[in-house]
């Protein structure tokens, strides 16, 4: 393994972390949706950059579904959304963001030493890139846990699963990489329809899952 | 043995598969309902074929000992429920809470949901298994949030969430697995394969095994029900329809829990692993001592049931956790005895709630008066699923239960604690629905029995009378998973 592969696939992945703490700052969703594109973005630089020192020319079809799907598509449709449904654009958070971002220096500290832990047999490019990806993982459910919006929390949902690709991407060999995340690309092609096409918010009148918790059978 | 170019597992498969498509097409709901009990009586045929013929395993897909037996129960309790499904669905029809246009996506997502299954099931492949077991989800989630109201659509949305977290946290467990494999099979489809993952299960990296098997405990646990992961789930049986209920509590927690007992195996095999029973024994003693709590508090009816899936969810998971071969023989028995049952109330459920038009509790009173049979196929499915001899749930309660006793007495002794709890409560609320003063319409119900007592008969013959022949199977099954 050439260090130079090597810094460049550690670059991107570490990036990636990097955006992810800054979309635990953000309390603006439409600054969080650009911010959702750059990690997207980054997504397909690190998975092409994989796919050539891996020589696996698959993985060009997941970079590009990164980029197309998850960095252009989505967060156009995102911004669509917010501007025709007239939603709140400031997010309201459960937990202050400085809290937030000391939990989750703590996250990725957990995730570093936890991967490269166990992962002493595998080769130094795989071990950094689990690990990293794992952080991306966790402050993914982070920012699904401190924020009640529900299109804050289908962008933290969306790192979550560009953590997982890039896992996957940097797992060597990895086969149905592909074809996991043409299956991710469905999953939140049907969430992003179902806030649309449900109208989620006509029938709840807010798109914030705090008060859906009203509408339970059990509490009236 | 047949010739070798026909392949059950793909035809089963393909059943389903093409089943949606062509369901997908049918604008008139009446055929679509009687095309839907055709493929799904299909693949039962195909289902039990696999038990005569079993194709070779190739590294994407496998039948084995292990897998035939929830394979049959899919297909069979598949079947039943799309009989029971069609006579559901005319009365939602009737009165107006779902529409033709509902009805032609609604058996189109059943199909997809079953094809998902069996996928799942016969997957030999672990990411494969991943992508089916999500693809089964996303097709219950569909169907959850068909009645558009809030609630359905606060369940859709909450499973939707709750799900894709779970199956992202299995994902990364499953990616973490192929690395452990990587090393000692090669890269490429082969160290995703099951049977080679176990071939060399003595020579994966036991850290990484160990950190996977929490993700995919997680993970699948989602899906399995498990407490404090649970809270999609009475949300997702109380507002979707019946049917789904009934298949989401019999069949879709069973798929879970065999995903994650694949993996058990696997882990177990490897010497340099912790132990996974003590993980599996607290989420599964947790689950069901809250759940049986929970199950005073429950004022809606399908909602109590649901509760009662992650009682005996968790029953199940104890008993795998405790392993040996008694404990995996009794948690096979009681997953197979608790899908037939449950599926059964649920079906009963459906018409209560249908002739009552609620699903209140306390709006529901003096069923065995105003509708006696329904009534008592009620009261007899609660009195199976509360663990009553002669039912067959009993049977397989009381071997988890010994089975724990001969290992750890104070674990078996909190496990009979909490199953004494839930059976408190069921009977304190059948008690009320069943007897007393009916109240409500008494207009005669057009039920079908034939699902219900079919699932009923067989829990009542498998409590008074195991053939032998089952009785070697689930010993052999037994026996594989450590």
């Amino acid at each position: 393994m050439p260090p130079f592969a090597f810094d460049i696939a550690h670059m991107f992945a570490g990036g990636l972390v990097l955006v992810s703490f800054m979309m635990l700052y953000q309390n603006r969703l439409l600054a969080l949706i650009n911010v959702l594109a750059l990690h997207s973005i980054l997504l397909a630089s690190s998975v092409a950059w994989q796919a050539h020192i891996q020589a696996k020319p698959d993985l060009y079809i997941t970079a590009l579904i990164a980029l197309g799907f998850k960095s252009i598509l989505i967060p156009m449709v995102l911004r669509r959304m917010i501007v025709h449904m007239g939603l709140h654009r400031e997010i309201e958070v459960a937990v202050g963001t400085g809290m937030t971002m000391l939990l989750g220096i703590g996250l990725v500290a957990l995730a570093m030493d936890l991967m490269l832990r166990v992962t002493a047999g595998a080769s130094v490019l795989v071990r950094e890139d689990v690990a990293l990806a794992l952080s991306v993982v966790l402050l993914g459910l982070l920012i699904m846990v401190t924020r009640r919006n529900a299109v804050s929390q289908v962008i933290g949902f969306m790192s979550i699963e560009n953590g997982l690709i890039l896992a996957g991407a940097g797992a060597r060999g990895m086969p149905l990489v592909v074809e996991i995340s043409v299956a991710f690309s469905v999953l939140i092609g049907f969430i992003v329809i179902g806030i649309y096409l449900f109208r989620i918010r006509e029938r709840f009148d807010t798109v914030d899952l705090h008060a859906l918790d009203r509408f339970r059978g059990e509490r009236q | 043995m047949t010739t070798p170019a026909f392949d059950p597992v793909i035809a089963l498969l393909l059943t389903s598969l093409v089943g949606a498509a062509v369901l997908a097409l049918v604008p008139n709901y009446r055929w679509s309902a009687r095309l839907n009990i055709l493929a799904s009586f299909v693949t039962l045929i195909f289902a039990l074929l696999l038990f005569r013929t079993r194709p070779p395993v190739n590294d994407l897909l496998l039948a084995d000992d292990l897998n035939v037996v929830f394979i049959a129960l899919n297909a069979f309790v598949g079947f039943t429920t799309s009989i029971f499904s069609a006579s559901y669905i005319g009365h939602e029809l009737e009165t107006g809470r779902l529409t033709p246009g509902y009805l032609r996506f609604y058996h189109a997502m059943f199909q997809l949901m079953m094809f998902g299954m069996d996928l799942a099931l016969t997957a030999n492949n672990i990411g494969l298994m991943w992508v089916a077991i999500e693809l089964a989800t996303l097709s219950t989630i569909m169907m959850v949030g068909i009645y558009r109201t809030h609630e359905a659509l606060e369940a859709a949305w909450k499973y939707f969430i709750l799900g894709s977290v779970g199956i992202a946290l299995a994902l990364f467990g499953t990616i973490l697995v192929y690395l452990a494999a990587v090393s000692a099979i090669g890269e490429g489809m082969g160290a995703m394969a099951w049977t080679n993952l176990l071939r060399h299960a003595a020579t994966l990296d036991p850290s990484l095994l160990n950190i996977a098997f929490v993700f995919l405990l997680l993970g699948y646990g989602t899906k399995v029900g498990l407490a404090p992961m649970h809270a999609w789930l009475p949300d997702a049986h109380a507002e979707g329809p019946t049917p789904v209920s009934a298949v989401l509590s019999g069949l879709l927690l069973n798929v879970a829990l065999y995903a994650l007992l694949r993996f058990k195996v696997i882990v177990a095999a490897n010497p340099g692993t912790l132990p996974v029973g003590p993980l599996m024994i607290t989420l599964g003693l947790g689950s069901l001592i809250f759940a049986a709590f929970m199950l005073y508090r429950r004022r809606d009816i399908k909602r109590m049931f649901a509760y009662s899936s992650i009682e005996h969810m968790g029953i199940i998971v104890f008993a795998f956790g405790m392993g040996g071969p008694l404990g995996n023989f009794a948690g096979l028995l009681q997953m197979t005895m608790h899908s037939l049952t449950k599926s059964a109330i649920f079906f009963s459920v459906g018409h209560v709630a249908q002739v009552k038009g609620t699903q209140k509790i306390a709006d529901i009173r003096g069923l065995t008066s105003s509708h006696p049979l329904l009534g008592w196929t009620l009261v007899a499915g609660v009195v199976a699923i509360a663990g009553v001899p002669p039912f067959g749930v009993f049977m397989s309660e009381f071997l988890v239960i010994t089975s724990a006793f001969a290992r750890a007495p104070a674990l078996a002794a909190l496990a009979a604690f909490g199953l004494m709890i839930a059976f408190g409560a069921l009977f304190l609320r059948i008690a009320s629905i069943a007897f007393g003063e009916p109240n409500g319409p008494k207009t005669p119900v057009r039920a079908s029995y034939l699902p219900i007592f079919a699932h009923l008969g067989l829990v009542l013959i498998g409590g008074l009378y195991m053939p032998a022949a089952m009785v070697g199977w689930f010993q052999n099954v037994a026996g594989l998973l450590k």
